[in-house]
């Protein structure tokens, strides 16, 4: 095994010295904060452009309903019919004209009323002016029925359940949520670690392979060592990629927020701006500082050492399972394009994984579906990782589930490692052939 | 219960015996009791082993038989390979050359059947005494070239300064000591190929294992490469050249051995294998005046093949087959009648002795 470090060596220093590692390593957290940056700017720029509204307003309604406010202006027409209030909106350029009619009774007005704009007007402003009405609406019928504002407002209220565990601890609403994203983070992760680098070890079998080097090597090393050796050090690598990612990424992020000037809000505002789609997994804090401090604590109770720990052994043990199986695939073809009918089934557990993930444990961290799929050895790396900041033990992941889905990854681990190395040690001699899962079976019998 | 001698002299490792004169041999040989099952075994153990010979070759191969799921590679392959020689390990495409050289390298293991390097049953440690060029020879294209030498030296167990050492004689010897920073995509085929050769012998083995040696290479250096396999097997080195192309290695190799279709067809020392094979065939150039008539004459009286004439420089050739080793008659023929210019016995060539043995053996080439 003196051998091995070598391998490693060789590996790791092959891949980072790799023009296209060095250039994607360093070009890539640019691009992503450039791409942050971007966007950012562009949606200040966007709400920067300050939107004139007209209006003309013939009837007794709506007079002070409409507030100039820093993104819409409101122009108010007097005395004028509505096809010359129509021309000078648009010869003046503004982006539309609100036209309130004279009615008899304010819902016929707001029935009657009218936008007009030269294109379809934008939907955050429309929903604007259209909230206006409504309130206004809801008002009068209220006011007919004999309700007066000040009862209503008693009782529109807002409600919250208070929810406690049954120890009368008091438990926190989106926390859930919280603690499948920070898990769920955990999994992605590992999930991407795969499938790049999975990707870098079977590419550099292939390289071997086409090279013709490989039988030159394994004269001198058993193949298992070559493939392990392999796998170790691109993952290093990958890890030397991945770290090189986060802190210049992060400090990047940082300068180019100073320098711009971009507060991290405009960024939040600009998704909470998008319609419902995201409202789940951006849970829009409660306001009350003691609700924020009640979160803070339980995002602080976090088993962090736990999780951390449990990340290092799913990580290590899912990354190995998963790259065996890619050497094994870089070993059965000649070249790249013949991967993809072996690549594929590969991808189906983890994508999967995660996908269970996110709608299965977010709902319900340690119901069925969840606690499956976190003791099934392919996909247990990503999924129980999302269920551990749940913490282990009670009201958390069981410690009997815990032992089991690792006792299965390791067993997986062994088994798969064992299977991915004969036919490795069998596919990297064989040359012009394209291999069917038939003649895969076979291999694992020479 | 069955009794059965035993001539294996390392008494001391029997539990049970008791010394008898051998029957068959003289000496003493070992009584001892044993089943019938496991006295089969024995017997096949002692039929198959035999340390002397062990210990004269640097490989010993016995029975080794490989299979492919249903497909028989290598069937009872049993080769001995003398120290300090060139050995050819002739046959066909897709004999099984490339597997039992894998076997060798412990690349992949036999099925059934033992390997003795040295003296000593295959192991692991034998990989740093083993060089070997495979036929799939290649290099990591974007590795410079010293570096990767120096890797490839490290895996076969070289010492860094050690192998820096030998590098670099090696280097100057062929005259490429200016590569070391290149990398090997821009080497061309033929450089490539000298630092293939170097890692090859770099870690001096005592066995060198060449798959299709000069496939790929240009003359000049192959010419080259050629001497420097010839020093090695001055220096000490034991020698293995496997090929399709017989003829390549034909006046280099001491010993061959023919494989066909998974089977060993013929082994054994090729002057030999020649003598056995060649049938008192005798080639013959001469200048005569009447050269059909005189072929003629020659025709009735003996058994001639492949005759010619030149009827512009008054010159036949034939080949005459005799009966037996007796050129003196012939000889003494062909001088009467005119001028012998030229009179050699043919000596088949392997590729010949390979049809040959195949014919015999009744296998379909």
């Amino acid at each position: 095994m003196r051998k091995l470090p070598l391998i490693i060596k060789r590996e790791y220093l092959a891949k980072v010295r790799n023009k296209s590692f060095v250039v994607m390593t360093f070009l890539s957290p640019i691009l992503m904060v450039a791409l942050v940056v971007l966007v950012a700017y562009l949606t200040k720029l966007n709400d920067g452009d300050k939107r004139i509204i007209a209006i003309l307003n013939e009837s007794d309604y709506f007079t002070t309903d409409f507030h100039t406010t820093e993104s819409v202006s409101y122009l108010r027409f007097f005395d004028v019919d509505l096809t010359t209030a129509k021309d000078s909106t648009a010869q003046m350029g503004y982006s539309g004209l609100l036209y309130i009619p004279k009615e008899a009774n304010l819902e016929a007005v707001a029935k009657n009323a009218f936008f007009y704009s030269k294109e379809a007007p934008n939907t955050i402003l429309l929903a604007k002016i259209e909230s206006v009405f409504e309130e206004r609406l809801r008002q009068r019928r209220l006011q007919e029925m004999g309700v007066s504002q000040k009862d209503f407002a008693t009782i529109d209220t807002d409600f919250e359940m208070n929810i406690a565990t049954f120890n009368g601890e008091q438990n926190l609403k989106h926390i859930n949520e919280i603690k499948a994203a920070i898990g769920g983070a955990f999994g992605y992760l590992i999930m991407m670690f795969i499938i790049i680098y999975g990707g870098f070890v079977m590419r550099s079998v292939i390289e071997e392979k086409t090279s013709r080097i490989i039988e030159v090597i394994i004269s001198s090393v058993k193949p298992f060592q070559l493939m392990l050796g392999k796998i170790i050090g691109t993952s290093l690598a990958g890890v030397t990629q991945f770290a090189i990612w986060i802190v210049s990424a992060s400090l990047l992020l940082f300068v180019a927020m100073a320098l711009f000037n971009i507060d991290a809000g405009t960024l939040t505002t600009g998704k909470t701006m998008m319609p419902d789609a995201t409202g789940n997994l951006a849970p829009s804090l409660p306001g009350s500082n003691e609700t924020l401090g009640l979160y803070a604590q339980e995002v602080l109770k976090i088993p962090l050492f736990t999780l951390v720990s449990f990340f290092l052994v799913y990580f290590v043990l899912g990354y190995l399972i998963y790259s065996s199986i890619y050497a094994a695939i870089g070993a059965a073809v000649d070249n790249e394009t013949d991967t993809q009918q072996f690549i594929f089934p590969i991808i189906i557990p983890l994508v999967l994984a995660i996908y269970v993930g996110f709608f299965s444990v977010f709902n319900n961290p340690h119901g069925p579906i969840a606690v499956g799929f976190s003791l099934f050895p392919l996909t247990s790396p990503i999924v129980m990782l999302m269920r551990l900041p749940w913490g282990v033990g009670e009201g958390g992941v069981p410690i009997w589930q815990l032992i089991t889905s690792i006792v299965f990854l390791v067993a997986t681990f062994v088994g798969i490692v064992w299977l991915a190395a004969k036919i490795y040690r069998v596919g990297i001699l064989m040359y012009g052939k394209k291999p069917s899962y038939k003649e895969l079976f076979k291999w694992l019998r020479y | 219960m069955t009794w059965y001698w035993e001539t294996n002299t390392n008494f001391l490792f029997h539990s049970n015996f008791f010394p008898i004169l051998n029957p068959i041999k003289g000496g003493f040989c070992f009584l001892t009791p044993t089943t019938t099952a496991s006295f089969q075994n024995k017997i096949k153990h002692l039929a198959i082993f035999d340390k002397i010979s062990c210990m004269n070759n640097i490989l010993v191969t016995k029975e080794v038989t490989k299979y492919f799921g249903k497909y028989t590679a290598l069937d009872k392959v049993s080769l001995e390979i003398p120290k300090n020689s060139i050995y050819g390990l002739l046959g066909p495409n897709g004999a099984g050359k490339t597997t039992l050289l894998r076997i060798i390298n412990q690349i992949t293991y036999p099925d059934q059947g033992t390997v003795w390097f040295d003296g000593e049953p295959l192991k692991t440690e034998h990989i740093a005494m083993i060089g070997y060029l495979p036929e799939e020879r290649g290099l990591y294209k974007s590795m410079k070239v010293g570096e990767q030498a120096l890797y490839l030296a490290r895996l076969k167990g070289l010492e860094k300064d050690e192998a820096k050492k030998r590098l670099a004689h090696w280097f100057e010897r062929l005259e490429i000591g200016d590569w070391w920073n290149k990398k090997v995509q821009e080497l061309s085929k033929g450089m490539a190929q000298k630092i293939q050769f170097i890692v090859t012998v770099l870690h001096r083995p005592k066995l060198l294992i060449f798959d299709e040696p000069f496939s790929g290479f240009d003359p000049i250096n192959a010419n080259l490469i050629k001497d420097e396999i010839l020093n090695l097997r001055n220096e000490g080195t034991s020698i293995i050249f496997s090929t399709h192309r017989m003829e390549s290695v034909e006046a280099l190799c001491e010993y061959i051995a023919l494989i066909h279709r998974s089977e060993k067809i013929l082994d054994g020392k090729l002057s030999d294998i020649k003598k056995a094979y060649k049938n008192n065939t005798y080639r013959v150039r001469m200048a005569i005046e009447n050269g059909p008539l005189f072929l003629e004459e020659v025709g009735v009286k003996f058994n001639m093949t492949n005759a010619g004439y030149d009827s512009v420089e008054k010159q036949v050739d034939f080949t005459v087959q005799l009966p037996s080793d007796d050129s003196g008659a012939l000889l003494g023929y062909l001088s009467d009648k005119g001028k012998v210019s030229s009179f050699e016995e043919t000596v088949p060539s392997a590729d010949e002795i390979f049809i040959r043995t195949v014919q015999e053996k009744g296998i379909d080439a």
